[in-house]
């Protein structure tokens, strides 16, 4: 149902760009007005929920230590997964961030009769995630031979090293595929896996299902029914240069495209995507375990009502003196 | 603690990358390019018509250079028939190149532009003008 | 109260989810999986709202009116004071890699139990009063509205959770879903909701020093029962001090040690230990608890709890403190007691007095837990010991969830049952160090009623003991926490019978070389050692 909904949107979205330009003819609105106004809800929307989140401090060291502590000199510390300096977290941060530490340590678990459960480790979700967002990182780079003039060379080679199988003509591009392979593989887990399928709302799927969708219109334009490429690169600079154009003859898979790409960037602040940014703020991962070598403050500590000794000692005075304890008042 | 400091380097590089592009064409104006088709072979046509029509051309010629560099080195097959029954020898140098002899002006204007890096010349020898 | 369901009855665990989403799946409250609510004159102990007779199972728990309101004021606040709370509400994707890593989802099969889906019963919450998506989309959006059916799901399904936080280590976000229980109950508590288990151990704490409610004499008292005992065995008479100022070293350990076998034969191990060391240290009857039922119910009672321990510290003028075995008193001690009641500049950094050792690790919070104490004496061979007298013993450790995810203390602990012992043998990887599964009673949740739940969360525990008693013979199962001792022994009873459970220290005494001792014939548990049989 959560799939089917998200699926529908989807669908509308690619309708509104393709009457809008189609029919309506509105040209300058889907190429021009609405990618500012994404970008422009984009990057306040990220900044803000940031700054949203910094304004809550962290009060107190919470590291989920993964590994042996620093505590005697003769025992070896696991410095990245219980780091005490700053340069192990950052060390730490950088294997989840670029290689999803965690998730490689994955397991599945099964409870066979006896009753026994057994252990397995697992690593189907850490590679589809990986294949997920460096294909789309490599995409997302390969885009901006659309928004720079002349092209850096390190574009060019990206390219040449992302095509580097020479398939057809255009060359196939790996990172395409290897998105769309793994987007699909996303979605599959969700629906075929029973508690995955429990546990995901439309917000789940309607990302994946517009992800699919760039993909698939970006593919579509690529090797299917062709796109003026220089045309679109005459718009897109237009944009980055604040001197828009709209060129004529592009395609209207173009425009569904960039309209997809629109909603994607407009929808991420507001979205599960804001994950980019709030890995780095999780203070399980982002702080060192050095809370008993150094002090942390807590902003906001304040003082609380205490059960004091003098209370306590008046309470037990006469117990305790029977009991031969010291007292300060006798 | 809040790593405020931290938190807005962060931001600001972000704000960064996301402009990079918008940094990168400041100032600059470039022209949509069109590729030159003004040689002298074109002249001396009577119907200025490539292989196949111009629109054709325009979004498949990469297709057409594929399957003709097949059909001539798999195949052997050294003859196309286009869609108005017209036969062409499959060559890229002298069919193609024999009209488009200025590969700067009209090959490398828009792959330039648009970073496409075709392998056509890792093979074939590449018209004398372009080489300085 | 119902009869707990025999092991082969309760193993067959149903992973199917039910037919209708969750949203629309209200909490049945099944007997043996809730705990007594909070007495009235516990909550009024604690200075905490809502006191009043109720029970979890009456339709009406007797809320305040505008109950909404306060726990939605209360959402909003804990927002804003925890970094942490508010990006786990933001950035979770649902990929579910936790889903599968709870004691509680392993042993029940309850989806409301994946870590996942016990955020999304408040991420709901949150996202239908505080997010612009949730308010416009509701439901498409995740969102739902406050009502007492979620309450009633909330106070269900979070103390369901014991706070372990191994759901964190697989969150490729390290999304903690004992952060997330931690503020539920803090909310729940702002209406007197409360399980009589941990408000009742935390009003005896805050009036009398320990969860138990010792009072001093009883302390005094309970010590020499154990001092009898080891004077038997060894033929040593110890006399510890309680209250001494002026000691060197404060020692603070959960009473849970003092009371009830077999954390007491622990607590007999820390007296000989120090003992044969000449350590000048002292017991306290005002600091009598290093256990914290406070940090199951609300950061400020953590904080009121805690503060007597640096506060005895300061009366009494020793120069530090040394930590008994325990496990959330030292993700307590190790990640919050600094920042609610420091700074502790009145003690020095802690040195080994036998050794010299300065524990560097513990240079602001001036706490060295006992485990690196002991660690350090044998590794500078201080320690006479004959690891034959636990020949008897096949031994493997399990890491308690406290100290192996919120401090990481693996090695010392085990460095010390290798010299005290000849015979160890770990677990499943899966299911130890930072994988370690909890003992599914702890966060308060150690109670009678809930047995059903304690027994359920204890499978993933109790089953990788039962693999090493088939494959190694292995008979005690060694951890250094009280909660533990108090808590495993019934779990193991059920799932993997015959087997013992002991604190690390006990193996420890069992094992020390005392000078001018007696020949040993017993273990501290009055069991005749290997070769001594029939010799009492």
């Amino acid at each position: 149902m959560n799939a089917i909904l998200s699926l529908i949107a989807v669908i509308a979205l690619i309708l509104i760009a393709l009457l809008g330009v189609k029919t309506a003819n509105l040209h300058s609105l889907f190429g021009i007005a609405v990618p500012y106004a994404a970008m422009a809800i984009f990057l306040i929307g990220v900044i803000s929920r940031v700054l949203k989140w910094g304004r809550s401090p962290v009060p107190f060291c919470i590291p989920t230590t993964c590994g042996q502590q620093k505590s005697l000199p003769w025992i070896k510390q696991s410095k990245l997964d219980n780091p005490s300096t700053t340069s192990g977290v950052i060390g730490r941060m950088l294997l989840e961030v670029l290689l999803f530490r965690s998730l490689f340590s994955n397991t599945a678990f099964e409870l066979r009769n006896g009753p026994k459960v057994a252990y397995g480790s697992t690593r189907w979700l850490w590679l589809g995630g990986l294949a997920f967002h460096w294909s789309f990182l490599v995409v997302l780079i390969r885009h901006l031979r659309l928004f720079t003039e002349p092209v850096p060379a390190c574009l060019s080679s990206l390219e040449v090293l992302d095509g580097f199988l020479q398939i057809g003509a255009p060359g196939l591009l790996l990172s395409g595929v290897v998105l769309l392979l793994a987007v699909t593989y996303l979605f599959l887990r969700r629906v075929l896996i029973p508690e995955v399928r429990y546990i995901s709302l439309a917000a789940d799927y309607f990302p994946l299902f517009l992800i699919l969708s760039i993909a698939l219109s970006g593919i579509i334009m690529r090797y299917f029914t062709k796109v003026d490429i220089v045309g679109v690169k005459a718009l897109t600079l237009g944009l980055v240069s604040f001197n828009a154009v709209i060129p004529e003859g592009i395609s209207v898979v173009f425009y569904i495209h960039l309209f997809l790409v629109s909603a994607l960037l407009a929808y991420i602040p507001f979205s599960k995507i804001m994950h980019l940014g709030g890995v780095l703020l999780s203070p399980t991962r982002n702080m060192p375990n050095n809370s008993r070598m150094e002090r942390h403050i807590n902003p906001w500590n304040y003082p609380v009502h205490v059960h004091t000794y003098e209370e306590y000692e008046n309470d037990f005075r006469e117990k305790m003196k029977s009991a031969g304890i010291p007292v300060e008042k006798e | 603690m809040y790593k405020g400091r931290k938190i807005i380097t962060g931001l600001i590089l972000f704000v960064g990358l996301a402009a990079i592009p918008f940094f990168y064409n400041s100032g600059k104006t470039s022209v949509k390019p069109e590729p030159n088709i003004d040689t002298p072979a074109i002249q001396q046509l009577a119907e200025k018509q490539c292989v196949e029509p111009r629109e054709f051309m325009k979004a498949n010629h990469m297709q057409l250079l594929n399957d003709w560099r097949d059909s001539a080195v798999r195949d052997g097959s050294r003859i196309y028939v286009n869609s108005q029954g017209k036969q062409f020898t499959i060559s890229l140098q002298n069919t193609c190149m024999h009209c488009h002899s200025n590969k700067a002006e009209f090959c490398d204007k828009c792959h330039t532009y648009a970073n496409v890096k075709p392998y056509c010349w890792n093979c074939h020898i590449a018209p004398k003008e372009n080489k300085t | 109260m119902s009869k707990t369901p025999k092991p082969d009855e309760l193993s067959k665990v149903d992973y199917t989810p039910p037919k209708t989403g969750w949203m629309d799946t209200p909490a049945e409250f099944k007997q043996g999986m809730w705990c007594y609510g909070s007495k009235p004159k516990n909550l009024e102990t604690l200075e905490f709202p809502n006191p009043r007779q109720w029970s979890p199972a009456d339709e009406d728990w007797k809320l305040p009116e505008n109950w909404q309101e306060i726990l939605l004021n209360g959402l909003k606040e804990r927002l804003d004071k925890y970094r942490s709370f508010k990006v786990f509400m933001d950035i979770c994707v649902r990929c579910g890699a936790c889903a599968d890593k709870c004691h509680f989802f392993i042993g029940s099969g309850d989806p409301k139990n994946m870590p996942v889906l016990r955020a999304e019963l408040l991420r709901s919450v949150y996202r239908g009063n505080f997010t612009t998506a949730g308010k416009i989309l509701g439901k498409l959006a995740g969102a739902r509205k406050l009502t007492y059916s979620v309450l009633k799901e909330w106070w269900y399904y979070f103390f369901q959770c014991t706070e372990c936080r191994r759901c964190s280590v697989f969150c490729p976000y390290g999304i903690d879903t004992a952060e997330i229980t931690m503020m539920a109950r803090e909310l729940l508590n702002l209406l007197g909701l409360n399980t009589d288990w941990i408000s009742g151990p935390a009003a005896n704490c805050y009036m009398k020093g320990n969860h138990l409610g010792l009072e001093p004499h009883t302390i005094v008292g309970n010590l020499e029962y154990m001092l009898d005992d080891i004077e038997t065995i060894t033929g040593i008479k110890i006399k510890p001090s309680f209250n001494r100022k002026g000691a060197e070293i404060l020692f603070v350990t959960p009473s849970g040690d003092l009371f009830a076998d077999p954390g007491t034969y622990t607590a007999m191990g820390y007296l000989m230990l120090f003992h044969e060391l000449g350590l000048d240290y002292t017991w306290s009857t005002y600091a009598s608890e290093g256990g914290n039922f406070g940090f199951f119910t609300s950061n400020e009672l953590a904080k009121r709890l805690n503060s007597k321990i640096y506060a005895e510290a300061k009366r009494l003028g020793v120069k530090w403190i040394l930590g008994g075995e325990c496990g959330h008193m030292w993700r307590v001690l190790n990640q919050y007691m600094d920042m609610w009641n420091g700074p502790a500049d009145f003690l020095l950094v802690p040195k080994s007095p036998v050794t010299g050792t300065v524990f560097e690790n513990a240079k602001s919070t001036k706490m060295v837990h006992i485990a690196e104490f002991t660690a350090d004496l044998i590794k500078h061979g201080k320690l006479k010991l004959d690891p034959k007298r636990n020949d008897h013993l096949k031994v493997t450790f399990h890491d308690s969830c406290n100290t192996a995810r919120g401090m990481g203390i693996f090695e010392e602990p085990r460095y010390i049952i290798k010299n005290v012992c000849n015979h160890f043998y770990e677990m499943d990887e899966h299911t130890i160090r930072e994988k370690t599964f909890c003992c599914g009673s702890g966060s308060g949740l150690n109670a009678g009623e809930n047995m059903e739940l304690r027994m359920r969360g204890g499978l993933p525990r109790a089953n990788a003991v039962k693999d090493v008693v088939e494959k190694y013979g292995v008979n005690m199962l060694a951890n250094i926490c009280a909660i533990d001792r108090a808590a495993l022994p019934a779990i193991l009873d059920y799932w993997v019978p015959g087997t013992g459970c002991t604190g690390v220290h006990e193996l420890v005494a069992n094992a020390l070389v005392m000078k001018g001792e007696k020949e040993r014939t017993t273990n501290l548990r009055g069991e005749p050692l290997n070769g001594m049989e029939g010799q009492e």
